[in-house]
């Protein structure tokens, strides 16, 4: 019979990180600064920020929209947005008939160089499970009640494509400076899972 | 393999909370894991297919019962143990030290990483080989039950579906998780309509998901 794995008196994972640190560090297999740089950079660099811009720029400049939804990849480098997880993206265009939504559902995978690292809600067995089967009423549990007339689009990343969705310019925009725009995107938007919306 | 990690279409989890004020990291050892786990791959001498893998060969409850990052810590502990880096036991007992247990560590184990060629860095490949379909086709995903790693989703496993796009060529997971070679091939992303996968009465909607040449088949 297999072992308990959740035996009462397992030291917690906040102390298992902290030995299997110090065991890599003290052998020299790792160096603490190359792990503080891997979180840094995730931190501090590389987030939905950089997303928000791509989706901005795709707003108010036609010829980048074609581009970025002939070649997503090319286009997200031309911002200088590349590196890990990003071999490969796919833009999906949001139009008022076809709504699109990622997911992972054998593990997480997401567009790290345009969205950073995925947040919980993407992560959990809940949103892998549902997405795939019931989206729409697990949209509107998440906030979005799409009308019954625009269609949806599961994009299930399940080998090294990325998918990044290009929301829809949300209306009473239409004055707004690239910059102010990027400021109304979401991360949950360049997922599927929200809209863009005008801060009132 | 058939496993907790499957998790596409299941049952029973509830429903999702979106947390907007939420930080990168929550937890001090969610980014010293994060990181850990991203050098546990090149420090073990494997890589993201086997860390991948890694993850699902963990016992439902390890990989559910700390979370996320719970499971990364439990996934790089696997490689660096699978490649004799650390002794087995050798993460509790310092972790038990730690807290003031007295418990003798394990004795270093000589290092055995896995030997296997690589076609270059990440996962894409240029390929010659003609690609077996092409947009439009109706396909079959083939009856595969793998016990070992692969990026086929239960849910579709026997479905039929319509190729959408081919994607660049990449390397096999089901080859490279196993340090077997690349076996690079063409991807490509597959249209299933959601009664084909969930019944006659499924919620509208249609589902997009990337496979690999060697899991699909011609259909009459």
């Amino acid at each position: 019979m297999t072992a308990d794995p959740r035996a009462a008196d397992r030291p917690p994972a906040a102390l298992r990180a902290q030995a299997l640190e110090e065991l890599l560090t003290e052998r020299g297999v790792v160096k603490t600064e190359v792990l503080d740089g891997f979180i840094n950079r995730y931190v501090n660099d590389v987030g939905p920020l950089n997303g928000a811009k791509v989706v901005a720029k795709a707003w108010v400049d036609p010829d980048y929209r074609s581009r970025l939804l002939e070649d997503g990849t090319g286009a997200i480098k031309e911002l200088g947005y590349a590196g890990p997880q990003g071999e490969h993206i796919v833009v999906l265009e949001n139009t008022r008939e076809i709504h699109n939504l990622v997911v992972c559902t054998l593990c997480s995978c997401y567009p790290w160089p345009v969205l950073g690292l995925p947040p919980n809600w993407y992560k959990d067995p809940a949103y892998r499970a549902r997405a795939v089967r019931e989206p729409r009423k697990l949209l509107a549990e998440m906030g979005l009640s799409l009308d019954d007339d625009v269609d949806i689009k599961v994009w299930d990343s399940s080998a090294e494509n990325r998918y990044f969705v290009l929301p829809l310019r949300p209306e009473g925009s239409e004055g707004l400076s690239e910059e102010e725009l990027a400021a109304l995107v979401t991360r949950d938007a360049m997922v599927g899972v929200a809209a863009v919306e005008v801060s009132s | 393999m058939d496993g907790i990690h499957d998790m596409g279409g299941t049952h029973g989890w509830g429903t999702v909370t979106i947390d907007p004020a939420e930080p990168v990291f929550e937890e001090d050892w969610h980014a010293r894991t994060f990181a850990l786990g991203l050098a546990s791959m090149g420090a073990s001498g494997t890589n993201l297919d086997a860390f991948r893998h890694a993850l699902e060969r963990l016992h439902p409850l390890e990989y559910l019962g700390d979370g996320y990052y719970g499971r990364w810590l439990r996934a790089a502990e696997t490689l660096l143990v699978d490649s004799g880096v650390l002794a087995a036991g050798a993460v509790e007992a310092r972790a038990r030290r730690l807290r003031g247990e007295e418990v003798v560590e394990p004795a270093d184990v000589e290092v055995h990483k896995p030997s296997y060629e690589r076609g270059g860095a990440g996962s894409l490949r240029q390929i010659d080989d003609e690609p077996a379909f092409v947009a439009g086709q109706q396909v079959r995903v083939r009856d595969l039950h793998k016990p070992g790693h692969t990026r086929m989703p239960a849910y579709v496993r026997g479905r039929v579906g319509v190729i959408e796009a081919r994607r660049p060529a990449a390397v096999l997971p089901d080859s490279t998780a196993h340090f077997t070679g690349e076996d690079a091939q063409h991807v490509y992303t597959v249209r299933f309509e959601s009664t084909q996968l969930w019944g006659p009465n499924a919620e509208p909607s249609t589902v997009f998901v990337d496979l690999f040449e060697s899991y699909l088949e011609e259909t009459p």
